[in-house]
């Protein structure tokens, strides 16, 4: 399974005022078990990029092929799309609606129509998944649960669908630290478990320099930067000039390099920064 | 889909009518209104129409912009148009089984429903062209002579700005909420009635749960800048009426009078 991305371009509002281009001829592809990250500024287009990948948005022009479908093709079925890529939106919680746990996560397992047996697999699988006791919290109301519970919750109602790409748009935001910690961790987990392709949208760099295999970069609706996290946080500068960061560790390198230290500045965890000051210091 | 609405839209402009009062263009509408029900024929509306097709030119608000707001009450105006159609008793014209159309019937018919579209064009031309924040003013000024009598005119008011400024806000939630459960293989399109209604429960509760959310931290950033509705509370921009204004209220009078003048005299 891969997704292969060709010229895509979207428009809002498209004839009146406010009319926008949202997304500019981006083609990029993502391959088979990658986690591939994507940043950018609040309005760069991401959030409509991930709906485009979701089959919710249709593009102006330019093809979505995931696997061998053409998803922007108007004759595919958009529940086989849905079946096959997950989208976890921002703030995924608001959308619970249930009366307990286990059936707001049977939600979107029974609309694919699944067996019940079958259902009831998924949920008590994905509910653990996401690190939550399903005998605990299955019979639970979803809004009597803590703020990071309840969007594992709603995480789980997604990856409950088993999709082979899942897109998170910043699944962290707005918890607490350890909660964030514990998102990202399960996000790991889920890729390794399911090695499917996992899309993670995050404003928090040192995040998807420790998670991602590929970054994208996105700006004004055109995917500026496309490569690996060293190739692409090395190009500090550039971020900068739209009003993006570098990783910490990789921040305090470009700045010691600036200063006259004799150091590549390509790292991006703190331990890494920091052989590479001490050997420059010998 | 859901943002095509246009009725209570706002159309950003700087035309002779942005610019009117929101007074004058509140007590326009209602002229024109009045002057719909007043209109006795077609040859009534042909002079609205006039009128109308005047203040659309003037507003420079796009007409297909207009005519988007129309979509929603098409239905309406189609049903009006149906019953009508075939409910008025008289001269037959054509007979469809049990179903006769009269002379009257397809009169009155196309009568209603073009008084419903005037109705609706009208109404949404004050919208389209004053922000919701100055037709909420206007109304409270209308209103505050019947604060004597112990009518609220403030708490309406800012009831309405309220409900009119979290119109966009409930709309690009629910938004927010369908995408998220078609992402969930939600299906609202397909099947009978009943499919269809129960499909909308996972978007109702959470958005009841949204909307309790957000009526929740408003009032109590309302309650933490010591917002009290009660107190003289005097405005940054003041109203005040100019001669466009009289002008706007002269041509308004002009258009009443005329049509007043046509339902009597022929």
């Amino acid at each position: 399974m891969s997704i292969e991305v060709k010229n895509l371009s979207y428009i809002y509002n498209e004839g009146f005022p406010g009319e926008s281009l949202a997304l500019d001829d981006v083609s990029f592809a993502a391959l088979d078990g990658e986690l591939v990250g994507i940043i950018g500024h609040t309005g760069s287009g991401k959030s409509t990029l991930l709906q485009q990948l979701n089959g919710l948005l249709r593009p102006k022009s330019g093809t979505i092929i995931v696997g061998d479908t053409n998803i922007t093709d108007s004759k595919t079925s958009m529940l086989s799309v849905r079946r096959t890529i997950g989208l976890v939106f921002q703030y995924p919680e608001y959308q619970l609606f249930e009366e307990t746990v286990a059936k707001d996560v049977a939600y979107g397992p029974g609309n694919l129509g699944l067996e019940q047996e079958e259902i009831d697999a998924r949920v008590r699988e994905a509910i653990e998944m996401v690190g939550l006791d399903y005998d605990e919290v299955k019979n639970k109301s979803p809004f009597e649960l803590s703020g990071g519970q309840k969007r594992r919750v709603a995480i789980a109602g997604v990856i409950a669908m088993k999709p082979q790409v899942l897109i998170l748009d910043e699944p962290t935001a707005g918890l607490n630290p350890k909660a964030h910690d514990d998102i990202l961790q399960m996000v790991e987990t889920i890729h390794q478990k399911e090695g499917n392709i996992v899309i993670l949208v995050s404003h928090n760099m040192d995040d998807i320099a420790a998670m991602a295999d590929r970054v994208l970069v996105m700006d004004h609706g055109k995917l500026i930067m496309n490569g690996s996290p060293q190739e692409v946080f090395a190009r500090r500068e550039e971020l900068a000039s739209i009003g993006l960061a570098v990783p910490a560790a990789t921040e305090i390198l470009g700045r010691l390099k600036d200063a006259g230290l004799n150091v590549e500045a390509d790292c991006l965890t703190l331990d890494e920064a920091a052989d590479r000051i001490a050997a420059a210091l010998k | 889909m859901i943002r095509d609405i246009t009725l209570g839209q706002y159309y950003p402009g700087s035309s002779w009518i942005h610019r009117l009062d929101p007074r004058t263009k509140i007590i326009a509408t209602l002229v024109f209104i009045v002057a719909i029900f007043v209109v006795p024929d077609f040859i009534g509306f042909a002079i609205s129409f006039v009128v109308l097709a005047l203040i659309i030119g003037i507003s420079k608000v796009p007409l297909k912009f207009i005519l988007r707001g129309l979509k929603p009450v098409f239905f309406i105006i189609l049903l009006t148009f149906i019953l009508n159609m075939f409910m008025i008793p008289g001269e037959t014209l054509v007979k469809l089984g049990f179903l006769t159309i009269t002379r009257q019937g397809l009169h009155t018919a196309v009568f209603m429903g073009l008084r419903l579209i005037f109705l609706i064009l009208g109404a949404s031309m004050l919208t389209l062209t004053t922000k919701p924040i100055n037709l909420t003013d206007g109304i409270e000024s209308l209103l505050s002579p019947f604060k004597k009598v112990g009518l609220p005119a403030h708490d309406l008011a800012m009831m309405m700005t309220i409900a009119l400024r979290f119109i966009p806000t409930l709309l690009e939630e629910t938004d927010k909420i369908m995408k998220a459960q078609q992402a969930r293989g939600a299906d609202f399109e397909t099947g009978n009635i009943l499919r269809r209604a129960m499909a909308l429960i996972p978007i109702l509760v959470p958005l009841f749960i949204s909307a309790f959310r957000i009526a929740q931290d408003l009032a109590m950033a309302m309650e933490s800048r010591c917002y009290g509705g009660n107190m003289a509370r005097t405005r940054m921009n003041a109203m005040k009426m100019g001669s466009n204004d009289i002008m706007g209220f002269v041509l308004m009078a002009l258009y009443l009078g005329i049509t007043i003048a046509e339902r009597i005299f022929m």
